[in-house]
């Protein structure tokens, strides 16, 4: 079977869970939420997911649909004290992220009199410094990797090493996922790196759609294909209706 | 003990002053005392500052020009991410904003609700929390780890404004939907707790598990029964978020002579005439899909 380019990005996002274990896998966006679904039907099944709303479900369910059976409960205030618990790897949206992965959510322009507000900082600064941190990102341009963020609302390397190696123990950006490829920040200096680009993808599309200087090293590999099984996964269990495919479109 | 809170909309709001720091439940645009902020958007209060995790109550307020400060970690519709009208104030300068992280806000509301000066937390460190709220501090951890936390002030508030599925005629209240919210600590972090209610019951009266009876009257001043008082805000299990009203209320506070226009529609008179032309509003909407 051949694969969209929404269901390479689940695949993709579905990755950054690997290797977690039980914790609570936090998702925004669809294809993020359908990544962490994923994750847990095949190779990651320990992770915990949500409703999109307070129920932990017994299963994951398809994208949108009622809870069904729940194995927990997690209201808004134990989520946030789940961050500072600290079993929760979050992948989160950003309208701005720079090369060393400080986002922005809350508003561009001068911070005192924006030029666009957006949401808020809501709960970046708590979920990058307490909780390992991915982001799914699905439309990669220069209005979104920029030289510097505006307002930071989750913390990047840079910063993080600036607060030192005790209070930014629990600090940790995972994996940058696009709808044109795959990054982390596994540079000496914390850095961003492409990691893969998706099938179709050059590395040069890449290098003009990011605002900044990305490491590259050597030959960029191809962002894996899904499954056959995982295809069949997103397609007849997770998102029939494939809203995915409003997100990242073909 | 026999004596009744019940209490109007407008005693609640003829009680609060110029100047206050109100904090008010709910979250985004979940469960919130709608009817109390629509009684406050015709008042003559102004000055205030509001706490709240943010929907259209910041949005109206602001809207209403009584607002001076916001206290706030988003502002958001939800199923319509930004907020049209808190947009604009940020946008013109026309309200101070006080931006925490989440679990800050909390810490904030929980600090105040057990008396105590602030409570650490990492939330916020690294971030331009501090930047932009210069008067945060940090504090040392006395024991060995000597860790370097943020002290989220306590968020005290004058009055707290609440909407619970059901309450009793003494204050208690209970919320029947998934989530409690910081429901309870708004409560609590205030001087006094006014609750609106989609259903009032007699003492005694309140059914459904224990764990539902979220606020005590030890921690309310005043109760009042406002049916559909949350709209267009999400009220499980009684009333979904009105989401085609949301809409019209977000298209409209994106344009100012659409606004004038709902405004006049909806916000001119009391709460009665609110539901009324909500009401009509839906026949419309109804005839119109025919």
């Amino acid at each position: 079977m051949s694969a969209t380019r929404a269901e390479i990005c689940v695949a993709a996002c579905a990755e950054a869970w690997r290797g977690d274990g039980e914790v609570l896998a936090a998702a925004m966006g669809t294809c993020s939420i359908l990544g962490a679904r994923l994750a847990r039907l095949t190779f990651e099944p320990g992770l915990l997911t949500t409703d999109g709303g307070a129920m932990l479900t017994a299963e994951p369910v398809p994208f949108g649909a009622p809870a069904g059976p729940a194995e927990g409960w997690m209201p808004f205030r134990d989520h946030l004290w789940l961050v500072q618990n600290g079993r929760r790897h979050v992948m989160m949206g950003a309208s701005q992220i720079d090369r060393f992965g400080n986002t922005n959510i809350s508003a561009v322009g001068a911070w005192d009199r924006p030029k666009s507000q957006l949401l808020g900082v809501r709960g970046a600064p708590g979920n990058t410094i307490c909780n390992p941190t991915s982001y799914w990102i699905p439309k990669h341009s220069t209005r979104v990797f920029v030289p510097k963020v505006d307002m930071v609302s989750g913390v990047g390397y840079d910063r993080a090493a600036e607060l030192g190696p005790v209070a930014s123990r629990f600090h940790g950006l995972r994996r940058v996922v696009t709808d044109l490829g795959v990054f982390d920040f596994g540079t000496p200096d914390g850095a961003m790196r492409l990691v893969s680009t998706h099938p179709g993808v050059t590395v040069e599309e890449v290098a003009a759609a990011t605002g900044f200087d990305l490491v590259i090293d050597g030959d960029v590999p191809e962002t894996r294909q899904p499954t056959d099984e995982e295809l069949r996964l997103i397609r007849e269990v997770l998102d029939p209706r494939s809203l995915r495919d409003r997100e990242v479109r073909t | 003990m026999n004596t009744t809170k019940i209490m109007t909309i407008g005693e609640i709001v003829g009680s609060l002053e110029s100047g206050m720091t109100i904090g008010i439940g709910g979250w985004g645009s979940r469960r919130k005392p709608m009817a109390l902020v629509r009684a406050i958007y015709r008042s003559s209060l102004k000055d205030l500052t509001i706490v709240s995790l943010g929907g259209a109550d910041v949005g109206l307020l602001c809207a209403a020009g009584k607002v001076r400060r916001v206290v706030a970690p988003f502002v958001t519709l939800d199923s319509v991410p930004l907020e049209p009208h808190f947009r604009v104030a940020r946008q013109s300068g026309a309200v101070e904003f006080a931006e925490y992280d989440e679990g800050m806000f909390m810490f904030g509301l929980l600090a105040a609700a057990h008396r105590l000066p602030f409570l650490p937390t990492r939330a916020g460190l690294g971030s331009d929390v501090p930047r932009v709220n210069p008067d945060l501090r940090t504090v040392r951890s006395p024991y060995d780890d000597g860790e370097e936390l943020l002290a989220v002030p306590a968020l005290t508030l004058d009055a707290a404004l609440i909407h619970m599925d059901r309450a009793d005629t003494r204050g208690n209240g209970q919320y029947l939907g998934p989530d409690p919210y910081m429901d309870d600590l708004f409560a609590k972090a205030a001087g006094r707790c006014y609750v609106s209610c989609e259903r009032l019951v007699g003492p005694g009266e309140l059914d459904g598990p224990p764990q539902t009876l979220l606020v005590s009257r030890m921690h309310t001043a005043g109760v009042v029964e406002t049916p559909n008082g949350g709209h267009f805000t999400d009220c499980a299990p009684d009333r979904a978020r009105d989401e085609a009203f949301q809409r019209h209320y977000a298209t409209s506070a994106a344009d100012p002579e659409a606004w004038a226009a709902f405004a006049e529609r909806f916000l001119s008179g009391d709460e009665a005439a609110y539901q009324e032309a909500v009401r009509r509003w839906r026949e419309e909407q109804e005839e119109r899909a025919r």
